[in-house]
């Protein structure tokens, strides 16, 4: 019985990327994924007698691209492998992958902890490979149906060491890779459609220890929410097994999103031996200075850099900055609301008010009708427009929210539904004080107590005369009037 | 013109051109014979008829027209491995006897490109195992010399459909031997290419460090013409070489003058039939003649390459073979209960003994706690014996030494112990080991049988090999003579 032990969750994750190329890695046959079953297998998918593969150097590309990103050696000769198992799915009886030699190898990526420090995640190795097909069985009763139209569709598998110490560090992890490979533009990121998927490594041991437990390897999670939830599952399991005096088997386990349990796929003694042996069909991979410097040269502005810039350029927090960046498109969607803010001289447009309602209000109603932010209702240049429309005091910030809302729902200019409304602040004292005036003596018993010295009913008296201007006017100046006015 | 059957390619060639011959009337006449040969030689599997004539009919029409190249209207056979667009492929196995391919090979479309007419497709050891043609489906191959005796294999119904003037040449292919052992056991002349010299695309794969297309053909100089049209780069095989294709033909009657030539000591150790030998030392005795010089040269590690192969190709093979499991295309057993039993009954009743004992083989030398004492090893020495090569061809031009342990053997004569059947390989394997082009021609007749010699060259050095071969063949008529009833 191992009861009163401070557990320590061992985490490691390999993730599987999809590589964005038209082609397949080692067939001409197009990738796009939703075709109907088999219309994209060539005779090379289809692993039909006599075929050969032939690499699809822009999978190569994609692979250099993200070594380099995380800062990790790219070989100079890398190696196919053969990994040979048995599945329908699996046409030429062995998937072509990497084994002793990867493209890539070492490398790290940075993630912020809750607590806001910086944890640096190594990753082992990433290399290429190829995707397998599909086993259907809906709608085919009794009967497997097969289809290739992933079979061949280039991956880098990722793999991290054992270095997160939970569900949130690995889903923080993950995020980062997310994030990389979508501005790198190597993988379309989309995880219901499995194009980014991963299984975690995950042991317990007594914390402390510098050996590691025995592992279970949960299999093909596709949402950050199922990874997390998966890990936690496991993690209470093998605690509550090993605290029971039981043992954690080193097995194969799905996820069950339904139940939201782990169960047993594959025990070790079950697992294959795939006999691996470098494919003799396909040449080293043989990469020189030249071609890595070129691949370095096309390397985008990475999410960390970006990071950093907007910190310094305006001003923002590490948080916001790390939110913003969090997608090339939201950091591009940002941006741009800054640069339009320029048509509007003479009105200084806060870039934290830009940040906080980009990430804030606008990322709310995208989030709320599952609109990416390429596709916004509210393009920069409106959203700008709308930040101006704040800074000059057409409208209050309250009435800014309200008005983004609007401009979602009906496509308009922040003006013309400003207009339309009549939401245009009132700034003009007179119409202020007359509103004042009509609450101060309509309300002549809390005016009493106030004088007498019950200052928190002052919210009162804002919220009345607010209320009279239907929330248009001016907070300063009907704070300022207020005061003046109840002071008698 | 008579006796046709009996004429080479580059006679033929210089005929259809002359328009003294139609391609017609010449595949006509051969598809004949091959009909008339086929129940006791069982050289084909598949025979092509109005295909044939067909593609026959549309050479004669380019030849009249002036758009004919030298082999246009020219009917060859392909082994029954080389994939071919909407005809039977089997590869001489249960798994794949009625598999049509949708495409054709890289080597069926160059030549078909070229204007060859094909008879059809020759007889094999199944997925090309095998020395004696009595591992095929279809039924073993008779050797035309002497129907008691094997032709060899792989390739041994291409090497009896050419010796039997069935037809003028064939496609082979040579993974440890098939192409030049069935060759020197038929009285022919057997070309295996460089590694990546011809491509394996369509190809099917046996072991793909090792397998190379090649030829089976009367002479030399008929090799050189159809490999001029075979061989080059095809992007669709990677491991083809991007080298320019010269002319074959071209440097055929080069002098032999100052030829180095190293004799393999090793081959003329232990086991060689005496008689061979001696028509071996004097084919060299001609060449020297011709002002080639002579020695000795010993690649100690060769002796090694039986074992070697015997690791490599099974590894390979075991993968390969992985693809016929029922599911797509091939032989699927009757009722399958489960995937298990798909797989199992599919593989176990479409693959022969021969098959089957080199993936299991294969498998074991590749098993975790295996690979590096087996498949490791072996990928070393076959690295040693490589070497061994590279620094003979420092010092001579090419090697010679026997094709063959032996002329013919009985049929059933080594099936009951694979290892002694391994062995008739043992002179043929090194050249796959390292990747180059080898040549057997015959050189002489022991007992009414005939008696082979090989010559190895460097990578690429085909043009070396055809052109002494050549000079040899124009100095004798071993490679002329029929067997009896065959003229």
């Amino acid at each position: 019985m191992m009861t009163g032990v401070d557990w320590e969750s061992v985490i490691g994750l390999e993730i599987h990327a999809q590589l964005a190329t038209k082609s397949k890695i080692f067939s001409g046959a197009a990738t796009a994924y939703g075709a109907p079953p088999n219309a994209q297998a060539s005779l090379i998918d289809l692993a039909y007698p006599g075929v050969l593969p032939v690499l699809n150097a822009e999978a190569v590309r994609m692979a250099v691209k993200f070594g380099l990103a995380i800062n990790a050696r790219i070989s100079r000769r890398s190696i196919f492998a053969r990994k040979n198992y048995f599945y329908p799915d699996l046409p030429k009886g062995y998937q072509i992958s990497q084994y002793e030699l990867p493209i890539v190898s070492g490398g790290a990526v940075d993630i912020v902890l809750e607590d806001g420090s910086v944890k640096r995640i190594d990753v082992t190795r990433a290399h290429l490979e190829e995707d397998a097909g599909k086993s259907l069985h809906e709608g085919l009763a009794g009967l497997t149906g097969v289809d290739l139209n992933r079979a061949g569709t280039p991956l880098i598998e990722i793999v991290s060491e054992p270095a997160m110490r939970s569900a949130r560090e690995a889903v923080a992890y993950l995020k980062k890779i997310h994030t990389l490979v979508r501005y790198l533009n190597i993988c379309d990121g989309n995880m219901q459609e499995g194009s980014f998927r991963c299984d975690a490594n995950v042991s317990v041991r007594p914390r402390g220890s510098d050996q590691l437990g025995t592992r279970a390897e949960i299999k093909n999670l596709n949402s950050f929410r199922f990874v997390e939830k998966a890990i936690n599952y496991e993690l209470a399991r093998q605690i509550e097994l090993l605290e029971g005096g039981g043992q954690v088997l080193q097995e194969t386990r799905l996820y069950d999103a339904d139940r939201g349990e782990t169960r047993s796929m594959r025990s070790k003694e079950q697992a294959n031996d795939y006999r691996y042996f470098p494919d003799p069909d396909l040449l080293p991979v043989e990469l020189d200075e030249a071609y890595i410097d070129s691949v370095s040269a096309s390397l985008p502005e990475l999410p960390d850099q970006k990071a950093q810039r907007l910190r310094q350029d305006y001003g923002l927090s590490a948080y916001d900055a790390g939110v913003l960046t969090s997608s090339a498109e939201l950091a591009d969607y940002y941006e741009t609301v800054i640069e339009r803010a320029a048509d509007f001289p003479g009105v200084a447009i806060s870039p934290k008010l830009a940040a906080n309602t980009v990430i804030g209000e606008l990322a709310g109603l995208l989030n709320r009708d599952g609109v990416d932010i390429s596709a916004s209702r509210v393009a920069p240049a409106a959203l700008a427009k709308l930040l101006a429309r704040v800074a000059d005091d057409t409208i209050s910030g309250k009435l800014a929210k309200d008005v983004l809302e609007a401009m979602w729902e009906q496509g308009k200019d922040p003006d013309a539904i400003i207009e339309e409304r009549g939401w245009r602040q009132i700034t003009d004292e007179s119409a202020i004080e007359a509103a004042i005036d009509a609450v101060v003596a309509a309300n002549p018993s809390q005016l009493a107590q106030y004088r007498s010295g019950k200052d928190k009913l002052f919210g009162f008296f804002v919220g009345q005369a607010m209320k009279a201007t239907q929330g248009k006017a001016n907070p300063a100046r009907l704070n300022e009037l207020l005061k003046k006015k109840l002071s008698g | 013109m008579t006796d046709l059957h009996d004429k080479g390619v580059a006679e033929l060639s210089a005929a259809l051109q002359a328009r003294q011959l139609s391609s017609v009337e010449l595949t006509q006449a051969l598809l004949e014979r091959v009909q008339r040969h086929q129940g006791h030689l069982n050289a084909f599997i598949s025979i092509s008829d109005e295909a044939a004539l067909a593609e026959a009919a549309r050479a004669d029409a380019q030849l009249r027209s002036g758009t004919a190249g030298p082999l246009t209207g020219v009917p060859i056979a392909h082994k029954d491995i080389f994939c071919t667009r909407g005809q039977k492929t089997t590869c001489g196995s249960r798994m794949l006897a009625n598999f049509i391919s949708p495409y054709d090979a890289t080597v069926v479309e160059r030549l078909r490109a070229a204007g060859v007419v094909m008879l059809g497709k020759t007889n094999m050891d199944e997925f090309a195992m095998g020395s004696s043609n009595e591992n095929s489906f279809f039924g073993p191959v008779r050797n035309p010399w002497d129907a008691a005796r094997v032709p060899g294999g792989s390739s041994g119904g291409s090497a009896a459909a050419v010796a039997a003037r069935l037809t003028p040449a064939a496609t082979a292919t040579d993974t440890g031997g098939s192409i030049r052992q069935p060759a020197a056991l038929c009285g022919v002349t057997g070309l295996k290419p460089t590694y990546g010299r011809v491509s394996r695309f369509g190809m099917i794969a046996f072991a793909s460090s090792l397998d190379q297309a090649g030829l089976i053909t009367r002479s030399a100089e008929d090799a050189a013409l159809l490999l001029t049209a075979m061989a080059g780069f095809d992007e669709r095989d990677s491991t083809s070489v991007e080298l320019p294709v010269p002319d074959y033909s071209g440097a055929l009657a080069l002098t032999l003058k100052g030829l180095k030539i190293g004799l393999l000591k090793e081959f003329f150790d232990t086991g060689l039939d005496a008689q061979i030998e001696q028509h071996i030392r004097a084919a060299l005795e001609l060449l020297r003649s011709q002002g080639a010089h002579i020695r000795d040269v010993s690649l100690p590690n060769l002796p090694l390459s039986v074992p070697t192969y015997y690791v490599v190709a099974p590894a390979e093979c075991s993968s390969n073979l992985a693809r016929f499991d029922g599911v797509r295309y091939g032989h699927r057993c009757e009722n399958p209960r489960d995937l298990l039993d798909l797989y199992e009954r599919s593989r176990g009743e479409g693959f022969g003994a021969e098959v089957k004992r080199r993936i299991m083989t294969g498998t074991y030398v590749l098993s975790a706690g295996y690979y590096d004492a087996f498949y490791l090893k072996a990928q070393r020495v076959r690295q040693l014996i490589s070497n061994d090569f590279e620094r003979a061809f420092r010092e001579v031009d090419v090697l010679i030494g026997p094709t063959t342990p032996t002329t013919a053997f009985e049929l059933g004569a080594k099936t009951a112990d694979p290892v002694t059947m391994y062995l008739n390989d043992i002179y043929t394997i090194g050249a796959n080991l390292a990747g180059l082009p080898a040549i057997s021609l015959p050189c002489g007749l022991s007992q009414g049988l005939p008696t082979a010699m090989q010559i190895i060259g460097p990578h690429f050095a085909e043009e070396r090999l055809l052109n002494v071969a050549h000079r040899y063949q124009l100095e004798t008529d071993w490679h002329r003579r029929a067997p009896p009833g065959y003229a």
